[in-house]
């Protein structure tokens, strides 16, 4: 099918795009890389009636590291994540995720703050941001604000985001020397969205595990931080009980729901699964084997 | 009253001007109002490949962008991959080793090849499986597009060898009536991916 017809406006600078999401509240739509919403408009699944483009928006095409944080603007693309060897050194866990996000022409246009404005509860992006302990920036023309991740994504796409707000920039903690990292997703077709991944994060201190982050997408409404896992890690170094307790107690209590890529129990196993395999592999990361 | 844009593009090394309903999709405007049929429609919503088209030198699905957003780009669809009468060296390899059956994968999966093969002059098998995963193809079972790929790459770097221009000798039309009239080289992009493949050949 084809869109319903729309207003199209197309800011060149990021004061006049605020100016425009503020005078058109819950009109306006920001229109990103297009990767979900235009699927989404051809199925007259979404049908907005304003369409706010910020692919003029050049000042919001970065990924730059200043002060201990990676800063990537709403225009930088998934495909320029995947390139940045500034990312790659500052939050590795973060390049891993997108790299398995769609295929290469979708994230060629695809945007990181797109994908966390959508909060596909499938979505690798979010649930990497999430075990980074990332941060939202929101502007308006009221003003900025910042929102840690696990506030700003707050249902099935859906997200604390104010009509008139546009997500500006999402802000990533560099990750420390001496972190292991691994993002480990499962789906039945290379380049699918995954029935599950799982994001670690581990910080070894004298070879047990000082600090660990494990975050999940594709068994909740939303990417959900693994507690119980990150607890259970605590002081462990990387024996196979340790890495079978810890999977184990990722997906306690979760019930994803089922969909035609199987049931909620297929769904938990494969998330333990990936968790397991994550964790695994952000070892011996962080012991320097890989 | 119907909203319209003024756009201007060049599509193929030709300067295109039109007014356009922000909801024209992309492909749409190629098929439709440049005539250029071979962006092809599958599935419409991102998944299938078969729209897919070189944005500034770079594949995108034009089913799920919209022709306004390509106002000032540079758009290079199959039609562009020839010159002068002469196929690309990705269109020779598809010929050669019969990269295709019905065809209706095959414009998109040559331009996704002169990427591929941009980024990486001399893929392995398993390289160019992972590549083209972004393509469906419904009748080849894909051997005879990998061998075509493979195929490719032996060629144009064995053109690159003797002659470092070769995609640009070979390649897309110029990007502008200007550019046409001072050189008969390729677009920006195209002259881009020679340079490219050069480098990584020599590094
Ligand atoms: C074939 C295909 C496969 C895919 N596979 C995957 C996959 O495996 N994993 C995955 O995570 N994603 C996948 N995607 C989705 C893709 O990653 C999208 O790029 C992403 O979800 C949205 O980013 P975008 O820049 O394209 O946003 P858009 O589609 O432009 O926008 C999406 C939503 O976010 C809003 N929005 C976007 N940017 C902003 C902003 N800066 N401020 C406020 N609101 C904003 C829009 O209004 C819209 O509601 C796939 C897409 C396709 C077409
Ligand atoms: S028609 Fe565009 S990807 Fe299928
Ligand atoms: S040759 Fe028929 S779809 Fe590929």
């Amino acid at each position: 099918m084809k869109p319903a017809p729309f207003a199209y406006h197309v800011p060149s600078a990021l004061t006049e795009a605020l100016a425009v999401l503020d005078e058109l509240g819950e009109e306006g739509r920001v229109l990103a890389g297009g990767q979900s919403l235009v699927p989404l408009m051809n199925f007259r699944l979404a049908q907005p009636t304003h369409l706010v483009d910020i692919n003029r928006l050049d000042e919001l095409d970065y990924i730059r590291r200043d002060d201990g944080v990676l800063a990537i603007g709403a225009r930088a693309r998934q495909s320029a994540l995947e390139r940045s060897q500034e990312a790659r050194g500052a939050a590795p866990l973060l390049v891993e995720a997108v790299a398995q996000v769609a295929h290469p022409p979708v994230r060629h246009r695809g945007t990181v703050c797109g994908s966390v404005a959508h909060a596909d509860p499938a979505a690798e992006l979010p649930a990497a941001l999430l075990a980074l302990d990332a941060e939202v920036v929101a502007s308006s023309r009221q003003g900025e604000r910042r929102i840690p991740i696990h506030e700003f994504i707050s249902g099935p796409f859906t997200t604390t985001l104010a009509p008139g707000e546009l997500v500006r920039e999402v802000r990533v903690p560099v990750s420390g020397a001496g972190s292991g990292y691994a993002f480990a997703e499962f789906s039945p077709r290379h380049g699918d969205f995954a029935v599950s991944g799982a994001a670690v994060l581990l910080q070894l201190e004298a070879g047990r595990v000082e600090r660990a982050s494990v975050a999940l997408c594709g068994v909740a409404g939303m990417p959900v931080r693994a507690a119980g896992a990150e607890q259970s890690l605590r002081g462990a170094r990387g024996s196979e009980e340790e890495l079978e307790a810890a999977a184990a107690a990722a997906v306690e209590g979760l019930t994803p729901s089922a969909d035609l890529h199987g049931g909620s129990a297929y769904r938990r196993r494969i998330a333990r699964v990936c968790v397991r395999r994550a964790i695994n592999l952000a070892f011996s990361r962080a012991r320097g084997g890989a | 009253m119907v909203d319209r844009h003024r756009i201007e593009l060049v599509v193929n090394g030709e300067t295109e001007t039109q007014e356009v309903e922000p909801r024209r999709l992309l492909v749409d405007f190629l098929r439709e109002d440049l005539g250029l049929l071979g962006a092809h429609i599958g599935c419409e919503h991102g998944v299938c490949g078969t729209c897919t088209v070189l944005m500034n030198g770079e594949t995108i699905r034009s089913c799920i962008t919209f022709a306004v957003q390509a106002d000032g780009q540079e758009i290079t669809t199959v039609e562009g991959l020839a010159s002068n009468g002469k196929f690309h060296p990705v269109q020779e390899a598809f010929w050669e080793k019969q990269g295709l059956q019905c065809g209706y994968c095959t414009p998109a999966m040559m331009l996704r090849t002169v990427e591929i093969l941009r980024e990486n002059p001399s893929p392995t098998r398993d390289q160019v499986r992972e590549g083209i995963a972004s393509q469906l193809c419904r009748c080849t079972g894909y051997q005879y597009i990998i061998d075509a790929v493979l195929e490719a790459a032996r060629t144009m770097s064995a053109g690159a060898e003797t002659d470092g221009k070769v995609l640009v000798k070979q390649g897309a039309g110029p990007s502008s009536a200007e550019a046409a009239a001072q050189t008969q080289g390729s677009g920006p992009a195209l002259e881009e991916e020679a340079e490219d493949a050069s480098r990584q050949k020599e590094s």
